[in-house]
């Protein structure tokens, strides 16, 4: 068992507002996953920045000394936050620069996202806690995609804790667990030259869509030839840069519901995470179809 | 009738049931359940005659194992509405999750709206009336009881039937091994229409068709392997 939940709003009057309306709904998934909680934001700052979110147990890293080193080798300002076990980077450089940089002179700085507006934050303990911990509450953006992890096909760690970021801006959470990862994982190594940081199934799924993606597809295009290529049981939330989407496997068994109204799309394990998002009580509230592709884009 | 309300906000879900179950004394005849909020297991294990108004949004197994209490849920309803219902009757006036009305040993259970998948799976004599469609997989191993839906019905309906009579108003995906449509007799219209009745479904009976079990799976058979 695992919660996810998704948010993803309409209306920018609510852009200010993301975080304080998104951890009611990670806190309620608690009892689904008390093991380890993550989210992803979605935050357009600027253009031409490229945001990479990094971690170390190690929470006296010297994550300026970091950004100090990027900024003169790749002669671009560099700036480095610390947010608890984490830190946000961010570079005036063209999307895959710095990650680029990180991947080839700090093999093992583990990056948690990487991209234009995407920020991950990802931890072991309760959710109320990951969400202090990372100011979850106060953050803004277009959309947020979270999760509550008890952990069934690999370790309770900091890395298998979910959202799984494997290309720019994209990431994935999912409930569920799939059969066919450890095949799927050596073909897109062999043949995309992925990269997996863990050994976890949603990390592949993510990697699949990933390289779905690289090979020139739509995001609902992915998910579509997702149903085909990956077994398993699985209900994902999946955020793009400027989207947001959500696909249950043909069986089904991992529940799922949507809401909408006419300022935001939100999607949850269960409905009571969605209890507290304003002018629910007036949603269209419904469960999405098995093996249906879900989306919204463009905020 | 002035029903008793108790407000979810204010009160457990603990706290509710133990009310509505009598544990403490004899329940009111009638309460009105407010805020649940997609709270899990509201009203489950009612044993007496008392009617209950649920106004929101349910969680899992809302108004499981109920006896003779009349439930009404004024909204959707999750995982699992009137599993193991023995008697008395639920209605959800929006649509249920999966596995509505599983196990189900009597009473009635109406869906206003659709029902997700595997909706009367196992059903042991409930009755279940929907509105709207039926996901894939319901009525799965039905073994007693009817299981009637005035819209589509999902892939693989009936799957490893016993005994349960299904009639569907719409168009059917695909039948489930061992189930096959059944010629509709003079007295299956008469119990369909008295079930229609019953769950206040506006709708003709005329364009239903009955499904029931082929009775070929029923006991192991080497030839049917692969229909297992």
């Amino acid at each position: 068992m695992c919660g996810i939940v998704g948010l993803y709003l309409k209306n920018p009057q609510w852009h200010s507002q993301l975080g304080r309306l998104f951890g009611p709904m990670l806190e309620e998934m608690s009892a689904r996953g008390p093991d380890s909680a993550g989210f992803a934001f979605y935050h357009d700052e600027a253009p031409g920045i490229e945001k990479v979110t990094v971690y170390d147990a190690d929470t006296c890293r010297d994550w300026q000394a970091l950004a100090g080193e990027a900024s003169r080798a790749l002669s671009t300002p560099v700036t480095a936050t610390k947010v608890s076990t984490h830190a946000l980077l961010r570079a005036e450089s063209p999307p895959g620069t710095l990650r680029g940089w990180l991947e080839r002179t700090h093999p093992d700085t583990r990056i948690t996202s990487s991209g234009h507006t995407i920020e991950i934050f990802k931890e072991v303990g309760l959710p109320h806690d990951v969400l202090a911990e990372f100011g979850a509450r106060e953050r803004t953006g277009t959309h947020a995609i979270g999760h509550t992890r008890m952990a069934t096909e690999s370790a309770v760690t900091t890395e298998g804790a979910h959202p799984f970021n494997t290309g720019a801006d994209l990431c994935l959470v999912h409930n569920g667990s799939l059969s066919n990862h450890h095949r799927l994982r050596r073909r897109l190594a062999k043949s995309a030259g992925l990269v997996f940081q863990t050994d976890n199934d949603s990390e592949v799924a993510a990697g699949y869509l990933t390289w779905r993606l690289n090979e020139g597809a739509t995001i609902e295009e992915a998910l579509e030839a997702a149903l085909v290529d990956l077994d398993g049981f699985y209900t994902f939330a999946v955020g793009t840069a400027d989207g947001f989407s959500v696909l249950r496997d043909p069986i089904a068994c991992k529940p799922a519901v949507l809401a909408e109204t006419d300022d935001w799309v939100a999607m949850a394990s269960e409905f009571r995470a969605l209890a507290t998002l304003p002018g629910v009580d007036a949603a269209t509230v419904w469960e999405p179809e098995p093996a249906t592709v879900y989306s919204w884009r463009g905020a | 009738m002035n029903a008793t309300v108790i407000d979810l906000r204010a009160s457990s879900v603990r706290a509710l049931n133990r009310i509505l179950q009598g544990r403490e004394e004899k329940p009111q005849s009638a309460y009105e359940v407010r805020n649940p909020s997609g709270a899990h297991a509201v009203a489950v294990g009612l044993e007496h005659e008392i009617s209950v108004d649920v106004r929101g949004h349910v969680g899992y197994y809302c108004a499981g194992m109920n006896q003779t209490a009349t439930i009404r849920v004024h909204g959707n309803a999750g995982t699992g509405v009137a599993e193991n219902m023995m008697s008395g009757e639920v209605r959800v006036t929006g649509d249920a999750s999966q596995s509505a009305g599983a196990t189900g040993h009597g009473g009635l259970l109406v869906i206003e709206g659709d029902a997700s998948a595997r909706c009367g799976i196992s059903m042991k004599g409930i009755d279940i009336v929907v509105g709207g469609r039926v996901g894939h997989l319901s009525a799965f191993m039905a073994q007693a009881g009817s299981l009637v839906v005035c819209g589509d019905a999902g892939s693989h309906l009936g799957d490893s039937l016993y005994e349960a009579n299904l009639y569907v108003g719409g168009s059917v995906a695909s039948l489930g091994a061992d189930c096959e449509e059944k010629a509709m007799e003079a007295a299956d219209r008469e119990t369909l229409d008295a079930l229609l009745d019953r769950a206040r479904m506006n709708v003709s009976s005329r364009a239903f068709r009955k499904f029931g079990s082929a009775r070929s799976l029923y006991h192991f058979h080497v030839d049917k392997a692969g229909e297992y």
